[in-house]
C-alpha cells in the first residue's frame, strides 16, 4: 500500500486537532505511557524496499514484519546487530525503531539508533520527509533518522527505515558460572576491558550466563580464559530468546517490571525485589512493588535512570522526568515536527 | 560594535582571553578549508565553563553571533569566523578530567586532541576508536561537531557510536547535558542529534567517550588490482564473505604515486588501485581472518598480495593512506578535497565519472576512498592563485557531489557541510526538509546566533542557487528521489 492513505489521515486529524495513536503489530502497546487517540494502523505499508548484502544495508517499510526481515537476513548469514525484542509475533520494523528497544547484544554491538542510517517520515502536518540515507557515513543535515529511534511515534509516522546490518559470527558458545551479583559485576566489567568476544550476558539468582560470538579460535580462547561450564547449543538459544522476549520465568507474574539503565560498573542497586542483569551490568531489570520515587532515586544515585516498563498502573509515569532545560528542548522539537500535537500525544511524556 | 563587544567580554574574561586587533585575530581567519577566510570581529578564549556560559549569555543579550572553534582542522569551513560576531575558541580546554579504566570511559575537555585520548588510555590496554586522518591535530570537540569517522569506522563506528555523553550550553547560555554514563538516557536521543550538528545547536565543554579494549594484534593485507572496477568488486566480495574488516581502504594510482614519493610505504605503483584490508583481534583470530581475506582478494583478481609481517610494517602500509592529503599537497600548490559517500556498488561508475570530469575541467584528481563504508575523497589539484582554476575546481566538485546524490549517496560523509557544501544541500534536501532542519535549529537557538549561515541553507539561498544552476546548463536532477 502507498503512504497516501496514512498521509490523508494525518492531514485530516491535524485539521481537526484530534489525536492519532500510531500502531503496527501492537506488540509494544504496553510500553511507554498509555496510547490514546484514534487508531492509525501502519501494517499495510509493508515490504522490504531493498536489501544489498554486500552494502550491509536493508531498507524496509514500517509495516514489514520483523520476523520476515530476520529471515531474509538469515538467508545471507546476516542479522540485525541490536537483536531487537519482538514482544509478539506481529512486531513490525516501524514499531521496533519507534520503541528503540535493543536486545542482549546491545552492550557489545550497539543500540537501534546506532544502526539506523536513514528514515522517511510523515510529520504531524503530513509532509513526507527523508533524512539520512542508505550509506554508513552521512553528515549532511542533522541526524534526524537516529533521533527517531525511541521517540515513540511522537515526531512522525515512520514510513521507511534503512538499517546497517552485519554478518553473523561464524561460531557461538554460551557459558554458565556461579557468582553472586557483586562478583558477577566485577568480572563482567573486567572482561569488558579485555578483547573478548562476549556478545550477551545475563545474571540472575547467583547464576551468570555469557554468550560468546566470533571466530572459532576466538571462542576457544575465550572459553579457556573465562572458565565455567558450557551450555548445550539448543538450551542456550532458547535461554537467550527467553531473556530477549521476556519469556523467562523472571518476567512472569503481575509485579511491576522496572528497567534500570545504569553505568555497567555501578554497585548492586539495593532495592526490594528480584533483579535480572544484562548488558554487562548496564541494564538491571527489577520486579518490585517499591514506590516509583524510591526506584527512580536509586537509579539516579547509581548514575542512570529507571523506566516503569510493564505495570498494570503507570500513574507514576513510564519514563524518568526530564530536567527543565531538556524538557524545553523536547517541547520545541515536538512543536517543530508536530505543531498540532496529534501524533501519539502523552505516550512519551504527559506534557506532549 | 567591536569595541562594545570586546569591552563586554573583558568584564569577565582576562585580557589574554579577548583578542580583537587584526594581528591577533588573523590566525583565526580560517579553518582547514583555507579557500574561505574572514577576520572575526572578536576572538574569545575562555578557560572555564563558567566563562563559556558568560560569553554565550553576553552575546545572546547583545544579539551577537557566536562561532565555536576547536583545533581549526575542519575541512568544510564550519569554523569560518563571523565578521560581525565572536569566535569562541575552546582551545584552552585541554584537560582529561577523569580516566576510568574500570568503566572504560574518559571524561575530557573539548580541546583534547583525538590521538591524545588513546595515548592516555594505552597503559590500561584501552583506546578511543574513531581515528580521522587528522587525529594528531584535531580535537574531540570538533569530532563531536562533525561526527568524525576515520579508517576503522566500518567495524568500530563513528563519533556518534563512541560518545556516551556531552555537557555544554545552549546559545542562550543554559547548561545542558545529553546522554549518560549509562547506555541510554530518558527522552529523545538528543546526543545523536547534537553529534554532527556542526556547532549550530550547542557549545560542548565536556565529552565522555567510550574506550575499547585494544585488540591483541592487527595485520593489514595490501592487494593490487589492474583495474579500479576489480578493486571495487573485491570490496563487495570481502563483505559478501561475511568479513567485517577493521579497515578497508582504496587508493588509485595517481594517489599511490603521490604518496609513495613522500612516505615510501612500499605501494605497488603499477597497480590501477590498491586495497588495504585490515584484520584485528587475537593472534589466532587474525591469522584465520587474514587467510580468508587473501583467498577472497585473490579470487577477485588481485595481481599482488602482501601481508604486514609486524607492527612496523603495518604502520608503514597505513602511513601512505594517512599521509595522502599532505602528500598530494606536495605535488600541487593547492588541492580541494571532496567527501561524498556512495553505495559501494556504484564505485566504478562514480570513478569513471570523475575521470571524465578531469578531462572536462582539465584538472587532475587522485582518489582515496574509505572503501568499507563508501566514503570517497577525490582530491582535485589546482592553483588557487589562478582564480579561473579555482572556479573550474568548484564546478568540478559540485558536479561530483551531485553525482554522489544521484547514485543514492550523500554530499558529505564526515567533513560536514559548513559553508563549503551549503549549496549542494539544496540538491540533496527538499524545501520542506530544509525547513525542518531550521525548525530544529530554532528549538535549540531561537535567535539563530550559534554558527549562523553554516550547514543548513535558507530557502532564499536555494532559490538563488537554483537560478544560477539553471543558467549553468539546466538543473540536472530536478525530480530526483533522495532516499
Amino acid at each position: 500500500m502507498s503512504f497516501e492513505p496514512i498521509q490523508e489521515r494525518i492531514r485530516e486529524a491535524a485539521g481537526r486537532g484530534s489525536a492519532l495513536r500510531i500502531r503496527g503489530g501492537g506488540s509494544k502497546d504496553f510500553y511507554g505511557n498509555a496510547p490514546r487517540g484514534e487508531l492509525l494502523d501502519t501494517r499495510a505499508h509493508a515490504g522490504i524496499v531493498s536489501y544489498e548484502p554486500t552494502e550491509l544495508v536493508l531498507s524496509a517499510r514500517c509495516g514489514t514484519s520483523l520476523l520476515e526481515i530476520q529471515e531474509v537476513l538469515a538467508e545471507k548469514s546476516q542479522l540485525l546487530p541490536f537483536e531487537p525484542p519482538h514482544f509478539g509475533p506481529g512486531a513490525t520494523l516501524g514499531g521496533c525503531v519507534a520503541a528503540g528497544l535493543s536486545g542482549p547484544r546491545r552492550a557489545s554491538a550497539g543500540a537501534v539508533r546506532d544502526f539506523v542510517l536513514g528514515a522517511v517520515i510523515l510529520d504531524g502536518r503530513g509532509q513526507r520527509l527523508a533524512f539520512g540515507g542508505q550509506v554508513m557515513k552521512n553528515v549532511a543535515g542533522y541526524d534526524v533518522a537516529r533521533l527517531l529511534a525511541g521517540s515513540l511515534g511522537t515526531l512522525g509516522v515512520i514510513l521507511e527505515v534503512s538499517l546497517k546490518v552485519l554478518p553473523r559470527s561464524p561460531a557461538e558458545a554460551t557459558l554458565r558460572l556461579e557468582l553472586p551479583q557483586a562478583e558477577a559485576l566485577r568480572k563482567l566489567n573486567g572482561w569488558a576491558g579485555r578483547p573478548l568476544p562476549i556478545s550477551a550476558s545475563a545474571w540472575r539468582g547467583d547464576e551468570l550466563r555469557l554468550r560468546l560470538s566470533g571466530a572459532e579460535s576466538a571462542i576457544r580462547a575465550a572459553v579457556q580464559a573465562i572458565g565455567g561450564e558450557t551450555v548445550a547449543q539448543e538450551e542456550a538459544a532458547s535461554y537467550w530468546t527467553g531473556v530477549r522476549e521476556q519469556a523467562d520465568a523472571f518476567f512472569a507474574g503481575e509485579l511491576p517490571l522496572w528497567r534500570l539503565s545504569v553505568p555497567s560498573n555501578a554497585a548492586p542497586v539495593e532495592l526490594q525485589g528480584e533483579q535480572l542483569l544484562e548488558w554487562g551490568g548496564a541494564l538491571r531489570w527489577l520486579r518490585s512493588s517499591a514506590d516509583a520515587g524510591t526506584v527512580r532515586a536509586a537509579a539516579m544515585r547509581a548514575g542512570g535512570h529507571a523506566t516503569l516498563f510493564r505495570a498494570p498502573d503507570k500513574a507514576a509515569g513510564a519514563f524518568t522526568p526530564l530536567a527543565p532545560a531538556l524538557a524545553r528542548l523536547h517541547r520545541g522539537l515536538k512543536k517543530a515536527f508536530d505543531p498540532a500535537g496529534i501524533l501519539n500525544p502523552g505516550r512519551l511524556y504527559p506534557e506532549f | 560594535m567591536q569595541r562594545r563587544v570586546a569591552g563586554k567580554l573583558r568584564e569577565f574574561l582576562p585580557e589574554r582571553s579577548v583578542l580583537w586587533q587584526d594581528e591577533d585575530t588573523r590566525p583565526y581567519e580560517c579553518d582547514g578549508l583555507t579557500a574561505y577566510r574572514r577576520l572575526p570581529m572578536v576572538v574569545a578564549l575562555p578557560e572555564t565553563e563558567a566563562q563559556v556560559q558568560q560569553v554565550l549569555m553576553a552575546c545572546h543579550a547583545m544579539g551577537v553571533p557566536v562561532v565555536p572553534r576547536g583545533a581549526g582542522t575542519g575541512l568544510s569551513g564550519g569554523a569560518l569566523p563571523p565578521g560581525d560576531g565572536v569566535l569562541l575558541s575552546l582551545a584552552k580546554f585541554m584537560r582529561v578530567r577523569r580516566l576510568d579504566p574500570a568503566a572504560r570511559l574518559a571524561i575530557i575537555e573539548p580541546g583534547v586532541r583525538n590521538a591524545a585520548i588513546s595515548d592516555v588510555a594505552a597503559p590500561f590496554g584501552l583506546y578511543y576508536a574513531p581515528d580521522p586522518s587528522s587525529q594528531i591535530a584535531c580535537s574531540i570537540g570538533g569530532n563531536v561537531a562533525e561526527n568524525s569517522g576515520g579508517v576503522h569506522c566500518l567495524k568500530y563506528g563513528l563519533t556518534v557510536h563512541n560518545v556516551l555523553r556531552v555537557r555544554g550550553f545552549t546559545a542562550a547560555g543554559e547548561a545542558i547535558e545529553f546522554g549518560s554514563e549509562a547506555l541510554d538516557a530518558p527522552g529523545y536521543d538528543l546526543l545523536a542529534l547534537a553529534i554532527g550538528s556542526e556547532g549550530l545547536l550547542a557549545v560542548v565543554t565536556e565529552v565522555t567517550v567510550k574506550l575499547l579494549p585494544r585488540p591483541e594484534t592487527a595485520r593489514v593485507v595490501m592487494a593490487s588490482f589492474d583495474k579500479v572496477e576489480k578493486a571495487g568488486d573485491a570490496v563487495a566480495a570481502v563483505i559478501a564473505a561475511g568479513i567485517v574488516p577493521a579497515g578497508l581502504e582504496m587508493m588509485d594510482r595517481p594517489a599511490t604515486r603521490a604518496v609513495e614519493e613522500f612516505v615510501h610505504a612500499g605501494y605497488d605503483l603499477e597497480a590501477a588501485a590498491i586495497l588495504l584490508c585490515e584484520s584485528d583481534g587475537s593472534a589466532a583470530e587474525v591469522e584465520e581472518e587474514v587467510a580468508r581475506m587473501k583467498e577472497v582478494l585473490a579470487a577477485a583478481g588481485a595481481t599482488r598480495l602482501a601481508v604486514s609481517r609486524d607492527e612496523a610494517e603495518r604502520l608503514r602500509f597505513w602511513s601512505g593512506r594517512k599521509a595522502a592529503f599532505p602528500a598530494v599537497g606536495r605535488i600541487s600548490p593547492d588541492y580541494y578535497c571532496m567527501d561524498g559517500t556512495i553505495p559501494k556498488k556504484r564505485l566504478a561508475e562514480v570513478l569513471n565519472f570523475i575521470a571524465a570530469m578531469e578531462k572536462k575541467y582539465r584538472l587532475r584528481c587522485p582518489n582515496v576512498f574509505h572503501a568499507g563504508d563508501g566514503n570517497l575523497h577525490p582530491l582535485i589539484l589546482f592553483d588557487a592563485n589562478d582564480p579561473e582554476q579555482l572556479e573550474r575546481t568548484e564546478a568540478f566538485a559540485a558536479e561530483v557531489l551531485e553525482k554522489c546524490i544521484e547514485v543514492g549517496g550523500t554530499i558529505t560523509g564526515e567533513h560536514g557541510v559548513g559553508v563549503e557544501k551549503i549549496d549542494q544541500m539544496c540538491v540533496q534536501f527538499s524545501p520542506a526538509e530544509l525547513e525542518m532542519f531550521r525548525a530544529i535549529k530554532r528549538a535549540f537557538d531561537p535567535q539563530e546566533l550559534l554558527n549562523p549561515g553554516k550547514a543548513v541553507p535558507t530557502l532564499a539561498r536555494c532559490v538563488e542557487f537554483g537560478r544560477r544552476h539553471v543558467r549553468a546548463g539546466g538543473l540536472r536532477h530536478p525530480g530526483l528521489p533522495r532516499f
